[in-house]
């Protein structure tokens, strides 16, 4: 099959989302970069480090969401939003659930699980 | 045993069958235990082999293959759902029956020994949850739900038929077990360490786990497709709020099924690693904790008991309105109210283990949240009730199961929220007051919704009305049945008897106890009217036949095609202008319309991979069970090149020429032209063919 | 086809998500229920992968006195895993874009290709990881803490295996009948799980590897 012609409207587009790509994978790389960095060269206060950690990590969940698959705010995508929103809360529930009976479980009668 | 024979048969050995060990030992227990199991399995093979050769003597098995097995219509798929609810519902009933005979007899001992006890009471209670509950709801859902929303079928056929083949092969399994024995003892819940292999090396625990896995995975496939098509296929002008409240229902359910099995397949995953791979998550020792178990566990079950009961709601809500010949009061207030049910559902799920030892202002949160989901539930009982308020009520069998949920269900709510207060917990937890309350939600709520569904749709489905007769002495022998049967349980409960015990050393029980099993020979009394009503039903299905599809001057959709409806459902797909949208085209004088002009119609093609994967993963479950590697391995590898192959298919649609669509539409048309329509009074007369009188001047608000 | 003329005034997507360019608007039309139906599945397995984070976290001090993360981790493997599965989240978007501009079957093939090779060699890399755990004591039967560790991560690599299998079958199917409806829409829903994976793995090595080593 031969390459299709774009127009010029498609190829701008088509810039358009190289770039976005590009930028994704660049947003991507640098909130990798610091996490790692941090561990491994730098010496700094654990609770910091975490936060920085959780922090790059979810920086980088919304960097892939709207570089790679394309999730925006705009009214078409809606349907998909709501959908990860949704599954968020239901996340959140869930697991901020376990965490809270298990850990208040451990400190009251399994001493030894605590990490 | 030889190498090869265990390389061919794994741990499989001649002590499988139940009346291996009646003929080692005799003692009277060893004997009537064996005789009663030798029995089940004795049914289970001839109830197999009985259909094997009826299908053969009628010559049927090319029939049954091309319009049933490789079918992808939703309709068929529904049906047989429903078929495989009612066998594991009749042989849940006998194990049911059998328990209550058994605490009957059981002050100082009784007949059955624990071992046996702790496998009726595991394979009822997995039996009714995953293979009665969870088939029945979602056939009723496969029948209707595309009908309602004025669709041709689902959004994935044959991934509908992938769900029923997976749900198949866990019943099939379960089945299995009554032959090659035995099944687990740990209850439905499996809790370990009790499950653990150290303390159950058995088959047992492998049967159970792997039959849920089968029935976990097929849900979750059926959620996805249920939320899909409602969301995706609905006609034209059915927004959400047009949907009838069924599909409302349906929608919910599906989402809590996407969201809710995830926490079960973990529980049950990791708890097969801990058994096949020697991981430590919920062992004693090595800093396993099992008490992560019955957190994941319950975060599955709590939304699992609303999968169960919010079709129920739905249906009764279509049945209240029909009945009662009026729109439902507060179609929008019902519909927040579910969604409100549904999010809440996932907030609740500690209150299965209260007693676990955290600390009391966590078991306060989830009481109070626990306490919340009454709120709409409610208010749904109120919309109920004021639907009912000055109509036309007519009190037909499924009106008589809804009147009969209304009441029961209430009083099983008020036990609920008195659970749902810690403290309290702390006294009745694990003992039958908790079996009675949540058969008291379950018997009246699911089941009865399921049976009033069945009533009122199989016309529908068959094309002819079930006897009303012998629906009637169902419906109260279920009534009472179940009042007798579990009303003493709460007191049981409260004097300190502990759930699950195969007998008791109280005198002061034994009254109880056998009122208990006057009752469940009431239920099974039902059981049988059931089955009556059956055979009466189709006896005389010419002269309650109900072509023309609306028996019940229903008021959606569904009502508004022939009845059994064609295969594709619609001739062309419906406008929709409002709620109730059949009752507006009756009132406006608009029904029974022949189209301006037909269209070809392509539906989805016959395929076989529902049963090829049904066998695959029975036959991987089974070598599991068995540890037979061969078979694992061999089945597995089917099923990838199966699912592979099927990506490389192409014709996956056949096309139904418009002149066809035509030919029998029309002849419908002209049937119902014929038909004489009835007035309401007449509804339980052979009389009823199907069409209403127009309704009259404001009866439709 | 009115829902073309809608199309055009909505921009060049159809459904919320990735999409296939203008040209393909029929496809879109009549697969827009696959794509949506597999963002759910997507979301339920992450309700899976959630759980099981959730657990894992729990299990952090059941390692009777086994090796705990500081003595199995390796910081450098780790991050060579992180990298070349980022790589091929963008190599798979890029392939996303020769479907969706050019139709052009040597390019998409060959960004298909590098993919492919990139999710095989994590793969290698993440067995080469576990052999080496096992070398240091820490199998899965030695303590709770290791179960949950070995629960949570292989499942990951089960997903990026299926996921290559499923890539290979679309190669397959592409051979077989070129490059038509199904065979766009495969790739579509691939791409989704492809980055979802990728997304799954920034909760594992944010969580698990360098929560564990530092
Ligand atoms: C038809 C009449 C029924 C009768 C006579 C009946 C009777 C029983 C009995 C005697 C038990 C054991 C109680 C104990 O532990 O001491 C039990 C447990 C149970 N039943 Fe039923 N049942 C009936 C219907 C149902 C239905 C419709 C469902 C669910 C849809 C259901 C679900 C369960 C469950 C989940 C358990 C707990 C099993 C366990 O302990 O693991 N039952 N039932
Ligand atoms: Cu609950």
């Amino acid at each position: 099959m031969s390459r299709r012609t774009l127009n010029e409207q498609e190829a701008r587009e088509c810039k358009t989302e190289q770039r976005n790509y590009l930028w994704g994978f660049g947003l991507a790389l640098v909130l990798t970069l610091i996490p790692f960095g941090l561990v491994a060269f730098i010496d700094i206060e654990r609770m910091t480090l975490w936060i920085t950690i959780g922090g790059c990590a979810l920086a980088q969940v919304i960097v892939h969401l709207r570089f790679f698959m394309h999730i925006t705010l705009a009214k078409n995508k809606r349907e998909d939003l709501l959908l990860i929103l949704f599954t968020v809360l239901i996340l959140v529930i869930m697991c901020g659930g376990t965490l809270w009976i298990l850990f208040d479980l451990y400190q009251r009668m399994l001493p030894g699980m605590m990490p | 045993m030889s190498d090869a024979t265990s390389l061919i048969f794994g741990r499989l050995g001649w002590d499988a069958l139940p009346f291996w060990s009646m003929l080692h030992d005799h003692s009277p227990m060893t004997v009537i235990n064996g005789v009663i199991a030798t029995g089940a399995a004795g049914m289970v093979v001839l109830g197999a082999l009985a259909a094997i050769v009826l299908v053969t003597w009628l010559g049927k098995w090319k029939y049954l293959w091309s319009e049933w097995l490789t079918s992808p219509d939703h309709k068929k798929i529904g049906i047989m759902f429903i078929v495989i609810a009612l066998v594991m519902l009749s042989r849940a009933i006998i194990e049911a029956v059998l328990m209550r005979v058994q605490q009957t007899f059981g002050l100082d001992g009784g007949f059955l020994t624990a071992e046996h006890f702790g496998e009726l009471f595991t394979t009822h209670g997995t039996i009714m949850i995953f293979f009665m509950a969870m088939p029945f709801l979602t056939g009723i859902i496969n029948y209707v739900m595309p009908l309602q929303i004025g669709a041709r079928d689902l959004s994935f056929p044959v991934m509908n038929q992938v769900s029923l083949g997976l749900t198949a092969a866990g019943a099939a399994l379960v089945m299995i077990s009554l032959v090659l024995a035995p099944f687990s003892t740990g209850g439905w819940t499996g809790y370990p360490p009790f499950t653990e292999l150290a303390y159950n090396p058995g088959a047992g625990v492998d049967y159970w786990l792997w039959a849920v896995t089968l029935s976990t995975l097929s849900s979750t496939l059926t959620g996805i497709n249920f939320a899909v098509t409602i969301f995706k296929k609905r006609a034209p002008g059915m927004k959400l709020f047009r949907m009838p409240l069924f599909t409302w229902t349906a929608l919910c359910t599906a989402i809590l099924m996407i969201f809710g099995m995830p926490p079960l397949t973990v529980a049950t995953g990791l708890l097969a690693l801990d058994r096949y791979l020697d991981f430590h998550m919920f062992t004693t020792d090595l800093g396993g904790n099992m008490m992560n178990y019955v957190n994941l566990l319950w975060a599955f079950g709590h939304p699992e008991v609303y999968i169960l009961i919010l079709p129920p709601f739905g249906i009764f809500s279509e049945i209240f309105a029909t009945f009662s010949g009026k729109r439902i009061y507060g179609y929008r207030i019902l519909v927040i109210a579910t969604m409100c049910i549904a999010v809440l559902s996932f907030t609740v799920w500690l209150h299965h283990f209260f007693t676990m030892g955290q600390s009391a202002h966590i078991n306060a949160a989830f009481g109070i949240a626990t306490m919340l989901i009454g709120i709409p539930t409610g208010v749904k009982v109120y919309d109920w009730m004021l639907t009912m308020y000055r109509g036309r009520i007519r009190l037909s069998v499924p009106m008589v199961y809804a009147i009969g949920f209304i009441m029961l269900f209430v009083l099983g709510g008020m036990t609920g929220i008195i659970l749902a207060t810690p403290s309290v917990d702390y006294q009745v937890h694990n003992s039958l007051f908790l079996i009675a309350h949540f058969h008291n939600m379950l018997i009246p709520g699911l089941l009865f919704g399921m049976l009033s569904a069945t009533n009122f749709w199989f016309p529908k489905a068959t094309g002819f009305r079930l006897e009303e007769r012998w629906g009637y002495r169902a419906a109260f022998c279920w009534i009472i049945g179940f009042m007798l049967t579990f009303f003493p349980l709460y007191v049981l409960g409260l004097m300190g008897m502990p759930r699950r015990s195969v007998a008791y050393f109280e005198p002061q029980y034994l009254p109880w106890m056998i009122t208990a099993g006057i009752g469940a020979m009431v239920i099974l009394c039902a059981l049988l009217c059931l089955l009556m009503q059956l055979w009466v039903s189709i006896r005389d299905r010419h002269a309650n036949n109900v072509f023309a599809g609306d028996p019940w001057d229903g008021r959606t959709l569904e009502w508004a095609v022939s009845a059994p409806p064609p295969e594709y459902n619609f001739p062309v797909l419906p406008e929709i202008y409002s709620i109730d949208a059949f009752m507006t085209e009756k009132d406006r004088g608009q029904g029974w319309q022949a189209p301006d002009h037909y269209v070809d119609i392509e539906m989805p093609a016959n395929s076989t991979m529902g049963v090829i994967i049904g066998i695959t993963g029975l036959a991987m479950a089974f070598g599991l069970v068995w540890y037979m590697w061969w078979l694992v391995i061999g089945a597995g590898l089917v099923t990838l090149v199966a699912v592979i192959a099927r990506g490389f298919v192409r014709s996956t649609t056949r096309t139904i020429p418009a002149h066809e669509v035509q030919r029998s539409h029309e002849h419908w048309l002209e049937q119902v032209r014929r038909t004489n329509p009835i007035d309401r009074s007449l509804e339980q007369t052979t009389a009823n063919h199907g069409r209403p009188v127009p309704p009259i001047e404001g009866a439709v608000q | 086809m009115s829902s073309t003329d809608t199309h055009a005034l909505e921009g060049n997507s159809r459904h919320p998500g990735l999409n296939l360019g203008a040209a393909h608007a029929q496809e879109e039309d009549t697969r827009e229920e696959m794509v949506f139906g597999f963002w759910v599945f997507m979301m339920s397995d992450l309700i899976l992968f959630g759980l099981l984070f959730a657990t894992y976290v729990t299990m952090l001090g059941g390692t009777a006195g086994g090796p705990g993360p500081q003595a199995l981790f390796e910081l450098k493997s780790a991050f060579i895993q992180t990298m070349i599965l980022l790589v091929s989240s963008f190599t798979f978007g890029m392939a996303s874009l020769a479907l969706k501009y050019r139709e052009d079957r040597v390019r998409l093939v060959v960004w298909l290709l590098v993919t492919l090779a990139l999710g095989l060699a994590f793969l290698f890399f993440e067995l080469k990881d576990f052999h080496s755990m096992f070398d240091k004591g820490g199998v899965p039967s030695r303590s709770g803490y290791l179960s949950a560790f070995f629960s949570l991560v292989p499942l990951h690599g089960l997903h990026v295996t299926a996921a290559c299998i499923w890539l290979v079958a679309l190669l397959g199917q592409m051979a077989v009948h070129g490059l038509d409806a199904p065979v766009k829409t495969g790739i579509l829903r691939l791409a989704i799980l492809w980055h979802f994976l990728d997304i799954v793995w920034i909760g594992i090595f944010s969580l698990v590897y360098l929560g564990g080593l530092s």
